[in-house]
């Protein structure tokens, strides 16, 4: 059963990459790229954990963290750019 | 037993997933755009991170502790990154719809 429900939450992380890609291809301003861009990483931290437990392994936990530090990181540089022009001053 | 309870967790941490992203897609302006991803999609990560907490907490030897740390992270991160994209947006002076509320709570550009 665990099989079946892991490939049905792949199918609908999937589709929320998708729908996150379609508003940043969109997206109306510079913040709403910005915000889907986070929320692709989100997805794929959680794309990534869905596969160390379709695999049987905790190997991947590892590149999930660096994701979501690099995510975070850059969101926040990218966001400390728009408002002063300036990453660090 | 532990079965059932992984895959009720992992339905209900998709489900929240995609919410949030359908948020992201249909939502009218950015302000209320901000509300998916930051809120629905990170319970959803929190979600689907017990789960595999579980799952590698029983079918291996030992209490798998790494799922804590990016539950975490994630709970701590994802504010801070939402205030930062809601500064920006509020320094750009974003449009925004009739029936966004609180617009008179924007003070001036901070």
């Amino acid at each position: 059963m665990l099989e079946n429900v892991i490939l049905i939450v792949f199918a609908m992380i999937g589709v929320s990459l998708l729908l996150n890609l379609w508003r940043l291809l969109i997206g109306p301003s510079v913040p709403d790229r910005i915000l889907a861009l986070d929320t692709m990483y989100i997805n794929t931290i959680a794309l990534i954990i869905l596969y160390g437990m379709s695999m049987g392994t905790t190997l991947y936990f590892e590149a999930a963290l660096l994701i979501a530090m690099l995510g975070f990181v850059s969101t926040v540089a990218v966001c400390k750019y728009l408002l002063r022009g300036d990453i660090i001053e | 037993m532990t079965e059932w309870i992984i895959s009720i967790l992992l339905l209900i941490g998709g489900t929240f997933v995609l919410v949030g992203s359908i948020g992201l897609v249909k939502m009218p302006d950015f302000f209320m755009r901000l509300h998916g991803p930051t809120k629905a999609t990170t319970l959803g990560m929190a979600s689907l991170l017990v789960a595999a907490m579980i799952f590698f907490s029983t079918t291996q030897e030992g209490f798998s502790v790494n799922e804590i740390l990016i539950t975490l992270f994630l709970l701590i991160t994802a504010p801070v990154s939402g205030y930062m994209m809601i500064k920006s947006a509020i320094h750009h002076k974003l449009d925004s719809i009739e029936r966004t509320k609180g617009k008179n709570n924007i003070e001036d550009d901070v």
